[in-house]
């Protein structure tokens, strides 16, 4: 069943900060007037960002009132585009990609040691710590399986692995991002394996 | 102008038409769900696919420019095989419950299916289903039956101008809703019911009272305001179940306000059914003769000068023409026709009309509204304005500065400013001057006003200084030719009656003030209101009142006889619209109880009180009136009305302009007698919500 859509409140109204609101000038600055209308995707991104994540009722009717626009036309664009979190998300967003290159690299895997730490698909635990989405594809299929935790890639994961970077973030620490194993962006394990005689 | 070939038959389009409007100017019909004329194109449903030679798919007919040289096929095997298969994806999801759908029987997805399907789904699993979304109280929604053409979405931001709904989500979960499921306010919703091709959005108010086929269908116009809407009454025995838009280029096009289609319910309530007499204080049922004799021995002692009678909003020029003649026979001459106060005067009919038309008027390129809100008065003509703005014209207003749903240059809430207008002070008399056909609208809420004769006279010599009359443009360049003449003073009427009322010359001296002051003073001794609701009766509470007429309102406040009269549906009719367009009415049900048609029960009271009337039937009263308004026989004609001298020079006083239209919903009895009406009000205003007792 495909329920009424539920847009929540925040506590309070919704306003840019400074440092964004510049950013904001900048953003509205590329585009004609008359279509200052295409801003609503960055003006929308850029509010989650500062809103700790999610998208709220205030976000919303604010850059509907920036842009000119009826408050519905950018609830589309909100609604349209996964990326955006209608509610509020917890510390960490923790998105496991669960398309074929992953999950034949053991993405299953991942999600067990999500489950284990803890984690529920769609849901922040009790701690207000972690938010786990399953996703598609995040492109980063040849280090697959591939987590995106907020802005950061963590790939080449298994159970332990990703358990360990769980519990990294548990501790306040922040793990390295990239490949968890040893290798460089997607070179080969181990080093290079061809073209040696040009590695100095 | 692109030539193309459809299945072998070249045919020639006008440049920018679409391959479907090639293929239909071949006489080959394309299915469609989600292209509509008068819309923007979308292209989403896919039912247009036709073949074009050299493309290797088929492509969206509706979407794809027509060019030169196109092969296009719509009867080969490919183009079956694409509709059937479109279909059965539309199906997929579709709930097939049409026994249980209001749309059954006239439902675009049932049609084509038939027309088009394949016959059986291949489809096994289970349907998505969606839940109900709150619109308002006029539009009733399945969401489940959704096929997502976005009509509804494109109707709201195109034509309406008040982009409410929008599709949430996408795929397969897109779901149409407006923001966070408030209701609609626009006046034109009602559309989108048309529009839906399937039963997802349908009347609220006609949810499961009838089947199309069960249903005698009337082809008849509207009153509930100026435009003359034609309509189509859809009636099963004595009941009208809804009211359709009927299709009218220069009129309507194929829209409807929603007081147009959602008020007949206020024809079933607090109807007058029989003739009520007052007796001891008390209005008692009576029988017609009963009523005529009450009226005779009312009228005993009475001089004809101290007679006055008043017409209403609704009525036709055939009941208001038997009301006045009959008062004649009496001695009275005091007939008014302008009970809202308008200081417009009969004589130059250029004057009290729309003079470039109401599709005309799409040559301006500048426009000059003088206390007129069009949203209210008239929502179709609205959205003309608004479609005249997109296209370039720009649009100034002296008055309220409420919202019309597009960009208007709000010159500030003063009379006066008229006067700087037309002195050439002001920047927009510049932006009048230079446009090529100025035009300025009239509305009823200036000439409301005390000095309203001064602002018609202002707006008058505005119009012949701006240039706004142009008679047939002569010794032009080659182009302006033969280019018909241009008229952009136009007055905007709120009443269905104003325009007959002024053409039979309804107008006494003062008005609807003298008439009120001199009953209050007793100088006037009996009134006769015929459908007049829209004033404060209470200075007749000692005045000896007849009310003919077809609701319980403020007209039967104090009256002492009551004559059931027809309501619009009820009775043939003639009535002309803000434009002076003749348009006929039919009868769709005949009238309550013991009502009549308003001239024959002027017909009937002749034998009875002052002198028989000299016609016996319509035809006989069709060919006096005749003789007096000749232009009645040109049926469905806009009027090219001689100008003339009007208006009374004068000064305008410095003040706000007042609105002719306060609550769009209670504007006449009918739609005050109308629950759906009440509904629309209190969310419109707000003062919907919990109470407590017996609240409706």
């Amino acid at each position: 069943m495909h329920r009424h859509l539920k847009v929540v409140e925040d506590g309070e109204p919704f306003a840019f900060s400074e440092d964004n609101a510049a950013e904001v000038k900048r953003i509205l600055a590329k585009y004609p007037p008359a279509r200052k209308r295409s801003a609503v995707l960055p003006l929308l991104h850029l509010a989650q960002r500062q809103n700790g994540g999610w998208v709220s009722r205030q976000v919303i009717e604010h850059i509907a009132g920036m842009l000119d626009l009826p408050p519905i036309k950018v609830l589309e664009v909100a609604t349209f585009y996964t990326m955006f979190n209608l509610k509020p998300i917890g510390r960490y967003h923790v998105q496991v990609c669960g398309t074929t290159p992953c999950w034949l690299r053991g993405s299953d895997e991942v999600f067990r040691a999500c489950r284990d730490m803890g984690l529920e698909k769609g849901r922040t635990t009790d701690d207000g710590l972690f938010h786990l989405s399953e996703v598609e594809c995040l492109g980063a299929c040849v280090n697959a399986p591939v987590v995106q935790i907020d802005d950061d890639y963590y790939e080449d994961l298994d159970y332990e692995r990703m358990k360990a970077i769980l519990e990294a973030f548990r501790r306040g620490e922040t793990p390295k991002p990239g490949p968890q194993v040893d290798r460089q962006f997607a070179a080969p394990e181990g080093g290079p394996t061809t073209l040696k005689e040009h590695v100095k | 102008m692109p030539k193309l070939t459809v299945n072998g038959k070249e045919v020639e389009v006008p440049a920018g038409a679409t391959v479907l409007q090639a293929c239909e100017a071949a006489g080959e019909e394309i299915p469609r769900f989600c292209y509509h004329e008068r819309l923007s194109i979308a292209g989403n449903c896919r039912m247009c696919l036709v073949e074009m030679e050299k493309s290797p798919k088929p492509i969206a007919s509706c979407a794809m420019p027509a060019a030169d040289g196109m092969v296009i096929r719509t009867d080969t095997e490919t183009v079956k095989k694409a509709r059937e298969g479109v279909l059965e994806f539309l199906l997929i999801n579709h709930p097939l419950d049409c026994p249980i759908c209001d749309q059954g029987g006239e439902c675009d997805l049932q049609d084509e299916t038939m027309g088009y399907g394949r016959g059986a789904s291949r489809y096994a699993e289970n349907k998505r289903a969606v839940t109900e979304k709150y619109m308002g109280p006029l539009i009733k929604t399945v969401m489940t039956r959704c096929i997502h053409c976005t009509r509804c979405i494109r109707f709201l931001q195109d034509v309406a101008g008040v982009p409410e709904l929008g599709a949430i989500y996408r795929g397969e979960k897109m779901q149409i809703t407006s923001y966070l499921e408030s209701a609609l306010t626009s006046e034109l919703q009602g559309n989108v019911i048309d529009l839906c091709p399937v039963g997802a959005l349908t009347s609220a108010p006609y949810s499961f009272h009838g089947r199309p086929w069960e249903l005698r269908k009337v082809e008849t116009v509207d009153v509930m305001d100026a435009l003359g809407s034609n309509i189509r009454v859809d009636a099963r025995g004595m009941e009208v179940m809804r009211v359709l838009p009927r299709l009218h280029e220069d009129v309507n096009e194929e829209w409807i306000s929603d007081k147009t289609r959602f008020a007949y319910d206020g024809l079933k309530e607090r109807r007058l059914d029989r003739p009520w007499v007052r007796r001891n204080g008390r209005l008692e049922e009576a029988s017609w003769e009963e009523a005529f004799e009450a009226i005779a021995e009312g009228l005993k002692g009475i001089n004809g000068d101290e007679i006055a009678g008043v017409v209403g909003d609704l009525n036709e020029l055939e009941g208001m023409y038997a009301f006045r003649e009959w008062l004649k026979t009496l001695g009275c001459t005091r007939v008014e026709g302008r009970q809202d106060g308008t200081r417009l005067e009969p004589g130059v009919r250029a004057g009290y009309l729309m003079n470039s038309g109401i599709a005309g008027i799409e040559r301006a390129d500048a426009l000059l509204l003088i206390g007129s809100d069009p949203r209210l008065e008239a929502p179709v003509f609205n959205a003309r304005i608004a479609r005249m703005v997109r296209n370039g014209c720009r649009v100034a207003r002296i008055g309220g500065s409420s919202d019309l749903t597009y960009a208007v240059e709000e010159l500030g809430d003063d009379a006066a400013l008229l006067t700087v207008l037309l002195e050439g002070k002001h920047p927009f008399t510049k932006v009048l001057e230079k446009a090529e056909h100025p035009a300025l609208i009239l509305g009823q809420g200036a000439l409301m006003r005390a000095d309203g004769a001064a602002i018609w006279a202002a707006a008058r010599a505005l119009a012949e200084k701006l240039g706004m009359r142009v008679a047939e443009k002569a010794g032009g360049s080659e182009e302006d030719a033969g280019e018909p003449a241009w008229n952009g003073f136009n007055v905007l009427h709120t009443a269905a009656a104003r325009v007959g009322a002024l053409d039979l010359g309804l107008a006494t001296e003062g008005g609807i003030a003298a008439i009120l002051e001199d009953a209050r003073e007793g100088r006037l001794k009996a009134v006769f209101l015929l459908g007049a609701d829209e004033f404060d009766t209470s200075a007749f509470a000692n005045v000896f009142t007849v009310y003919v007429g077809t609701h319980g309102d403020e007209g039967v406040r104090h009256a002492d006889v009551i004559l059931p009269a027809a309501a619009y549906t009820e009775k043939h009719g003639i009535y002309l619209n803000t434009e002076g367009r003749v348009q006929w009415a039919e009868p769709a049900v005949p009238p309550p109880g013991d009502a009549r048609e308003d001239w024959t029960i002027f017909r009937a009271l002749s034998d009875v009180v002052g002198r028989r009337l000299p016609f016996d039937d319509r035809a006989a009263l069709l060919a006096r009136l005749g003789e007096e308004l000749p232009f009645i026989a040109e049926i469905d004609v806009k009027p090219d009305a001689e100008w003339g001298e009007f208006g009374r020079a004068g000064d305008i006083a410095s003040g706000p302009i007042p609105t002719a239209v306060g609550r769009f919903h209670f504007t006449n009895p009918i739609a005050r007698a109308s629950r759906t009406m009440a509904e629309c009000d209190a969310v419109c205003h707000g003062t919907s919500g919990e109470a407590t007792g017996t609240n409706g």
